[in-house]
């Protein structure tokens, strides 16, 4: 290893000009170092301006930005003093680049095959006639099986991982001496992303390039990175190696951000991280966080705290890095009450049976039946009043799909739905009364796609309280302060539009909204997967304390396994539609798993150098469940044989209500999976 | 990009930036000069003309522009600037009445068609498409013969012909909104159909409508001229550019002025609704590309 930085940032600021006139710095003071084989990771939450480094690392900036001090070199070139051409022959080449969602930004219309060939002839120096060859030698590098059957196949025929893997075997090809990664897993499910890093780790071990890697998720850097770099408001807040970063931060921001990350370990509520970073420029004269720390003082307001080495030596940017560490780190889990359970159940599902597809016109007229395996089937789940039950399982396991089915959105196809005892619910939301629409409410995933962007706040609140309770005038008014005080965001926000607020901010309006209507049932659909994590943990402690004052009932979805542990009492684990694991979730938590939670659990990244993800199952993506037999057939690490292609696993149940459904007794599966671990 | 600047009623703000960005674009304030210029033309005319437009003079027939006739005279020896100038009275009553109207019901019917969407959606859209296919000038003209000419048909029938592309640009719109999840929320609740359309629905779908409206009045103006041209619009002596283009175009080779006026006048009207259309479009975030045909 050569201490001649591959990329080097010095004293590099970067903004943009108001209209008003003066300028606003996105980036403040960036200095950063990379040098041959190292990875370092750049964390931070939207908006803190690591994904403008990684590009200006590049040589790019989005359109308004400018350099204002400082610079970025690569190898000794002056990036922003390079002309067109020569960028254009660094980047791609010794300098790549892997944007989010690289994976569909292949060309659709190219097969593989042609499009890595593309890149060879735009970026290395081979033959053309050993171009065919290198192709195969960099789908091989990339851990694709079958290589030649890949480079024939075009990019929709590949599932989101081999995607990203292709993506990042074109990055390979100009043979880069440092990649830049931009969120490369985000948005993948947990098995393939722990694949890709897996992949990403070996690769910079084996070619010795350097490695930038960006993302907001701890874990994930965790798992690459041997140098981690903290960023906050567009500033570097602490740097240091991947170990001393993820167990002993010096920073408040960086206990904070990993205070409010769930973790599989811990059962209690994450700690959430109070206020929002300023917007771009609006910090002050003094340090950046300051209205966020728990450690503040007057003379974090009124200097900005230079980056200097703290206790540890890491260098950190905060004036009282060394009281740091009274600042916890876990969640100390006294807040979170926990709501009662009751036993009287609130919604049973029966078989519930669903399916997309229809069946053609011709086989209708036929009399034919659909023989194809439905989307969802035989989901048999009763939840208690007061519970939260976490539905679990990757995209396509049709978690979405039953909350749906639920909310009377999507008509189910088979089955039946009780709610609250009565008589089965009738199937679509046009057919329910209004006392059943009111009690069932559901939250979706992502705000900005659920809050109508040309209603005020005002309006959007104004809807449940018209439709149910007939409100109107001042009693509308007040009704709308009192449900949003209670998401804790005031008065004032009424007549803000969505786009004028803050993600987690919109995020408390839609759970406002499903309040509104005092609802026994909430359906939330992955409501915490498109906000920061220190935002999340937020959102998590008040629909917790929204259920412990009102007695709700929560059917909780996600695919993060931590945040679903962090909420739920029982949790039921989905694949390809159909009910794997039910139980306490301690119980599911914990062995005897069903080797599909085993190797999701497996997957889990937790923001620990210490522990590795354990790779049981292959990251194949499957478009269909099989026609008969287990549903987790043909990815399972623990199948015994012929009867799991064939024969339907029974229900194993034990005492405390926790059931697997595989064929393998639930003791041997025990004795299995202790002696694995 | 400072939160600070963005005023209390948010409604109101949004408005005024729209309005702000229009007039930053050369397009926009371009455009929106000449709107303004002849709508406010439109409205004084009658009291700034020299002369009536009715008055013919035996001894002044053809006589170009000078002095006293800005324009010139027409064969009549009316003063073709006079005449000019109050001729795009009738055009821009009967389109600036025709377009709401046109942009209203098309507008209803293709929310209602994008909400329903399934095949009712699709068969409606294929007698749509069948309807466009048709040249307009005959389908209005086949409109005009039955009933006769005159405002109380024109305003009508040019209201239901430019309606009907407003069907496939609403539906369009209509289209990207609905699978957005807020749609979604609002049928979870229990709101009705029509809540829908008109609470989650049309405030999403509006922007398009008033570019679509825009530019449905431009074209319509253009069919007014061109009915006049042909003698179905407005009935002489009412000054009217189209029919002013028809009556000069016989002299044209050595009285070009009579001609020129109106057509002037026509084109930068025409002209200005387009590029404030453009101007709206782009501070409105829309993408033009999805224009139906005419």
């Amino acid at each position: 290893m050569t201490d001649t930085p591959v990329i080097q940032l010095s004293d590099l600021s970067i903004g943009f000009t108001g209209r008003a006139g003066y300028t606003l710095p996105v980036l403040r003071n960036i200095d950063l170092t990379v040098r041959p084989g190292e990875s370092i990771g750049l964390v931070g939450e939207s908006g803190s301006g690591k994904s403008t480094v990684a590009l200006a690392a590049m040589g790019y900036l989005k359109r308004g930005l400018r350099v204002l001090n400082g610079r970025a070199t690569f190898e000794g070139h002056d990036m922003f003093a390079l002309n067109r051409k020569e960028l254009e022959s660094l980047r791609g080449g010794h300098l790549a680049l892997i944007p989010q969602n690289s994976g569909q930004s292949l060309t659709p219309t190219l097969r593989i095959g042609a499009q890595l060939t593309e890149a060879l002839r735009l970026h290395s120096r081979l033959d053309p006639s050993q171009f065919s060859a290198r192709v195969l030698e960099l789908l091989g590098q990339v851990r694709l099986p079958d290589p030649q059957a890949i480079t024939r196949r075009y990019p929709h025929e590949l599932s989101g991982g081999q995607q990203q893997r292709v993506a990042i075997a074109m990055a390979l090809a100009g043979e880069p001496r440092a990649l830049l990664l931009d969120e490369p897993t985000t948005g993948l499910d947990v098995t393939t992303q722990a694949h890709i890093l897996e992949l990403l780790r070996d690769l910079a071990r084996e070619t010795g390039m350097a490695m930038v890697y960006v993302s907001h998720d701890l874990g994930a850097i965790a798992r690459v990175c041997d140098r981690v770099v903290v960023m906050y408001a567009g500033e570097v807040v602490m740097e240091g190696s991947a170990r001393q970063v993820l167990t002993a931060p010096t920073h408040p921001y960086a206990r904070g951000l990993l205070a409010s990350i769930p973790k599989l370990s811990d059962p209690h509520l994450p700690m959430a991280l109070g206020g929002r970073p300023p917007a771009p420029g609006g910090a002050g004269d003094g340090c950046a966080f300051v209205d966020r720390c728990a450690l503040a003082s007057d003379l974090c307001r009124t200097s900005r705290p230079m980056l200097a080495p703290g206790p540890g030596g890491a260098p950190v940017r905060c004036h009282h890095a060394d009281r740091a560490d009274t600042l916890p780190m876990t969640s100390t889990g006294d807040h979170a009450a926990r709501a009662e359970v009751g036993t009287a159940p609130v919604l049973s599902l029966q078989d519930l049976e669903i399916r997309y597809s229809k069946p053609g016109i011709l086989d209708r007229l036929r009399g034919l039946q659909d023989t194809r395996p439905a989307t969802v089937d035989d989901i048999t789940i009763t939840i208690a009043k007061g519970e939260t039950l976490g539905l679990v399982g990757e995209s396509g396991s049709g978690k979405s799909t039953i909350l749906k089915t639920i909310a009377g959105l999507l008509p189910p196809a088979g089955g039946e739905i009780r709610f609250d005892g009565d008589a089965p619910l009738p199937r679509s939301v046009e057919q329910r009364g209004p006392d059943h629409l009111r009690r069932i409410q559901l939250i979706f995933q992502n705000p900005d796609d659920s809050l109508n962007p040309r209603h005020t706040i005002a309006e959007i609140l104004e809807q449940p309280l018209k439709l149910y309770f007939g409100l109107s005038g001042t009693a509308l008014q007040d009704r709308c302060v009192e449900i949003l005080e209670r998401v804790r965001l005031g008065g004032h926000y009424l007549d803000r539009l969505p786009s004028q607020l803050s993600g987690g901010e919109k995020q408390r309006v839609a759970v406002a909204r499903a309040f509104a209507a005092n609802p026994d049932l909430v359906l939330c659909d992955e409501v915490t997967s498109a906000l920061d994590v220190s935002v999340q943990a937020a959102v998590l402690e008040l629909l917790n304390d929204l259920k412990a004052a009102q007695g709700t009932t929560y059917v909780f979805v996600s695919h993060d396994l931590a945040v679903v542990r962090a909420l739920s009492d029982r949790v039921a684990v989905l694949y390809q539609g159909r009910l794997c694991e039910i139980g306490p979730s301690a119980e599911v938590y914990a062995l005897p798993s069903h080797p599909y939670t085993e190797v999701l659990l497996g997957a889990v990244l937790e923001p620990d150098p210490d522990t590795a993800p354990k790779l049981t199952a292959d990251d194949v993506i499957e478009l269909s469940p099989p026609a008969k037999g287990c549903p987790f057939q043909r990815r399972c690490p623990r199948k015994i044989g012929a009867k799991c292609d064939t024969d339907t696993p029974p229900w194993q149940t034990r005492d405390d209500g926790h059931a697997i459904r595989c064929h393998i007794p639930l003791d041997d599966l025990h004795r299995q999976q202790q002696a694995d671990s | 990009m400072s939160l600070a600047s963005i005023p209390q009623n948010s409604r109101l703000g949004r408005t005024l930036s729209v309005l702000r960005d229009v007039m930053s674009r050369p397009s926009g304030a371009v455009g929106l000069c000449l709107v303004v210029f002849h709508l406010i033309l439109a409205v004084i005319s009658p009291y700034i003309a020299p002369f009536d437009y009715r008055t013919m003079n035996a001894a002044m027939m053809l006589t170009g522009p000078d002095g006293v006739h800005f324009l010139g005279t027409d064969h009549l020896g009316r003063d073709v600037f006079s005449r000019t100038i109050q001729g795009g009275r009738e055009a821009i009553l009967v389109t600036g009445i025709a377009t709401p109207i046109a942009v209203a019901w098309g507008g209803l019917v293709g929310i209602f068609f994008g909400l329903i969407g399934g095949r009712v959606d699709e068969v409606m859209m294929r007698f749509v498409d069948a309807f466009l296919s048709l040249p307009w000038i005959l389908k209005m003209l086949v409109l005009i013969v039955t009933f006769g000419t005159g405002i109380e048909v024109l305003i009508p029938t040019l209201a239901f012909f430019y309606g009907i592309p407003v069907i496939r640009i609403a539906r369009a719109a209509t289209h990207d909104v609905v699978a957005r999840d807020f749609v979604a929320a609002a049928r979870a609740r229990g709101h009705s159909r029509m809540t829908i359309m008109r609470k989650e629905l049309l405030p999403n779908v509006l922007d398009a409508l008033m570019v679509e409206g825009a530019m449905r009045w431009s074209w319509m103006l253009l069919a007014f001229s061109s009915l006049s041209f042909l003698g179905f619009g407005v009935s002489p002596p009412t000054p009217d550019w189209g029919l002013m283009i028809a009556d000069a175009r016989g002299f044209m080779s050595f009285a070009p002025w009579g001609v020129l006026g109106p057509v002037i006048a026509l084109s930068t009207l025409i002209i200005g609704i387009n590029l404030t259309a453009d101007a709206l479009a782009k501070a409105l975030g829309i993408d033009r590309a999805q224009k139906a045909p005419v």
